[in-house]
């Protein structure tokens, strides 16, 4: 018994890894494709949110109060005061195109009337200062909202009554980088991972068996005294196996580059995949071994259905919807449910799994029970398929 | 006596007719009887041909005996597995030629012999003697490498007949086996049928070449619209006229047609 089943899963691993396109398109190129394209669309985040260093960015004033002379120190800025309307003018127009990035117009005797002005008692309407940019420009908005900050700054610096967070030095924020990473790739890591398994599957099962079908090569193999069973299980045990190999490959693609495009996007997020330990590994491994082999079996139990690949190809499709669905639930947040019930429904488990094991809330029980469960249904598809390879009517019509 | 190493008894299969056949063959019925409760035997060391013209039943008779499908009623023993209660049985114990069964082109003459004796439980020792020799024969030794997608169609097919042979079967099931073969490659096969008859195997072609069945078959089965009309030796049924001749003469008295 055992036997044939390692004859064919050899004839398998020949068949695919004999291929070196095959091999390079279905395990390779997944990985290196997703690294290449995170780690660029953090740079792209990165680059889009911060300006060049050396930038100086051109600012015109009118009125400049004497409160704020010291603005013409900053080296990063170039402060270019202009007297008339029609300049003003035309530093707008230089706006429009582009070409100055700030004009701010003060009231002509700011000082005074900031001094003079209070809140309480006041008739009339507070100083205003005019701050005219163009939010297209990514050098403009920067500025824009650096001016702003420093006006906000003045104007609580005049009437300071309490500070919040002064102290220098303090930490005040307590998350931790373990905490930013485990929020982070327990909401995006399962949802990516279930994608990438469930292509990595559709990519070689439907061309194992509606193929062999299709090119009546499995008729060759039906006449041997091999049993039916022995063809299904070395069928879906070999293609999880290098459904697996590719799926650890968009795993660590994804992986490593996944705090590259994160923290392009955002200065604050501070992330390190350090922070997981190799039993992390281990349980994640397990999950997506079982979810392979799930996913395997229900894609072959539908080629096997099919006349031809193709065939297979369009009818896989309402399934991949459905894992899609499920794989966004993780998007939702809130961490793994806890529930054991909850790791009894195929696919919906395995995202559970992999958001509790990210976000280091996973409880042992429930892992187990995944992957007990995933194997039981793995099994009846194994029976299924089994089934369908004794159907004369499915295998000759 | 002869030992009876074949008996099928009463074998019958129906196949669904789709609502487009239907029209096609202006018809009402639901079902096609494509085997009418056939019976025959074939005997150790001889070689039994079933004749007959194409949709005749012949092609569904031979993949009920190779347990690719199964009989509606009736049954079949081949050296004492039933091909309905022990199809497993059958399988190791014959070969079976037929030209849907093809062949991965991914993979080369050497890897898929192996493979498929691996899969008869060959012995490596076994298999290695039976390789050279079958290649040898055939001419497949110095194309032992090539991928089978880059082999001739007739060098294909001298392929698969090998493969059928992995097992070194006792009885050999083969499905119109020199059709589409050239001249020369087609002479090569019914040369090897003889060979294999003179090692005592059991073998039981179909076709339609009456040439064929003059040359190698003991015994054979006119097959007409799924039921056997006439079984007996070659010699009694070429008593009095050609082969060809009697089989006209046979179709238009079960057909009701002229030919």
């Amino acid at each position: 018994m055992k036997k044939n089943i390692l004859t064919i899963m050899k004839k398998e691993f020949a068949r695919f890894f004999g291929d070196k396109r095959l091999v390079f398109t279905t395990i390779l190129m997944p990985g290196l494709m997703i690294y290449v394209m995170y780690s660029f669309m953090g740079n792209g985040f990165a680059s889009k949110f911060n300006t060049a260093e050396d930038y100086v960015y051109q600012v015109y004033t009118v009125n400049l109060p004497e409160s704020f002379q010291d603005l013409k120190s900053d080296e990063a800025i170039h402060i270019t005061e202009i007297e008339t309307a029609d300049e003003a003018g035309a530093v707008k127009t230089n706006l429009e195109n582009q070409e100055a990035d700030l004009l701010a117009v003060f009231p002509a005797d700011f000082d005074e009337a900031v001094a003079a002005y209070d809140s309480m008692t006041a008739q009339g309407a507070a100083p205003n200062i005019s701050l005219y940019y163009n939010s297209v420009s990514q050098t403009s908005s920067t500025i824009y909202r650096s001016f702003c900050e420093i006006f906000n700054q003045y104007e609580s610096a005049l009437a300071n009554k309490f500070d919040i967070n002064a102290a220098e030095g303090e930490q005040y924020d307590f998350a931790t980088e373990k905490d930013t990473t485990a929020e982070i790739f327990s909401m995006m890591l399962p949802m990516l991972m279930m994608v990438f398994l469930f292509s990595g599957c559709i990519a070689i099962a439907p061309e194992s068996i509606a193929g062999e079908k299709e090119r009546g090569t499995i008729a060759t193999l039906l006449v041997t005294p091999m049993k039916r069973s022995e063809l299904a299980l070395g069928k879906i045990l070999s293609l999880s196996v290098i459904g697996l190999l590719s799926g650890i490959s968009s795993f660590l693609g994804t992986f490593v580059s996944l705090p590259q495009m994160m923290g392009g996007m955002s200065d604050e997020v501070g992330m390190n995949v350090n922070v997981y330990s190799g039993a992390d590994f281990i349980m994640l491994l397990l999950v997506i071994l079982s979810t392979v082999l799930l996913i395997i079996g229900m894609i072959s139990i539908i080629s096997g259905l099919s006349k031809s690949v193709k065939e297979a190809g369009t009818a896989v499709t309402p399934l991949m919807i459905v894992v899609m669905v499920i794989a966004i639930t993780s998007m939702m947040g809130g961490g793994a449910q806890e529930g054991f019930y909850w790791y009894l429904i195929p696919l919906y488990n395995s995202v559970q799994c992999m958001s509790g094991i990210f976000s280091f809330t996973m409880l042992p029980v429930n892992l187990i029970i995944t992957v007990v469960i995933n194997i039981i249904y793995t099994l009846l598809l194994v029976g299924g398929l089994t089934k369908i390879f004794d159907s004369e009517k499915i295998m000759y019509s | 006596m002869m030992q009876e190493l074949l008996r099928a008894d009463n074998l019958c299969k129906t196949f669904k007719i789709s609502k487009k056949q239907q029209r096609i063959e202006k018809t009402s019925e639901k079902t096609k009887v494509a085997v009418d409760r056939l019976s025959f035997c074939a005997y150790e060391g001889e070689v039994f041909g079933l004749l007959g013209p194409n949709g005749a039943g012949k092609t569904t008779t031979l993949r009920m005996l190779a347990t690719l499908i199964k009989p509606d009623s009736g049954d079949a023993v081949i050296n004492g597995s039933s091909i309905t209660s022990d199809p497993n049985g059958v399988r190791s114990k014959i070969g079976f030629l037929t030209s849907e069964l093809k062949l991965e082109d991914f993979f080369t003459p050497n890897y898929l012999f192996d493979f498929f004796s691996e899969l008869y439980g060959v012995a490596p020792e076994v298999r290695n003697e039976r390789k050279k020799r079958l290649f040898e024969k055939f001419g497949i030794d110095t194309f032992a490498e090539v991928k089978v997608a880059n082999l001739s169609t007739g060098m294909k097919q001298k392929v698969s007949l090998v493969i059928s042979l992995v097992n070194d079967p006792q009885i050999i099931i083969f499905d119109e086996p020199t059709n589409g073969l050239d001249v020369i490659t087609a002479k090569v096969v019914t040369d090897f049928l003889l060979e294999l008859k003179a090692e005592k195997k059991t073998i039981l072609v179909s076709t339609h070449i009456f040439s064929l069945i003059e040359k190698i078959c003991d015994r054979v089965g006119i097959i007409i619209q799924g039921k056997m009309v006439v079984c007996d030796t070659l010699a009694n049924i070429t008593a009095e006229k050609s082969l060809e001749d009697k089989f006209f003469e046979i179709y238009e008295e079960v057909a009701g047609e002229q030919v």
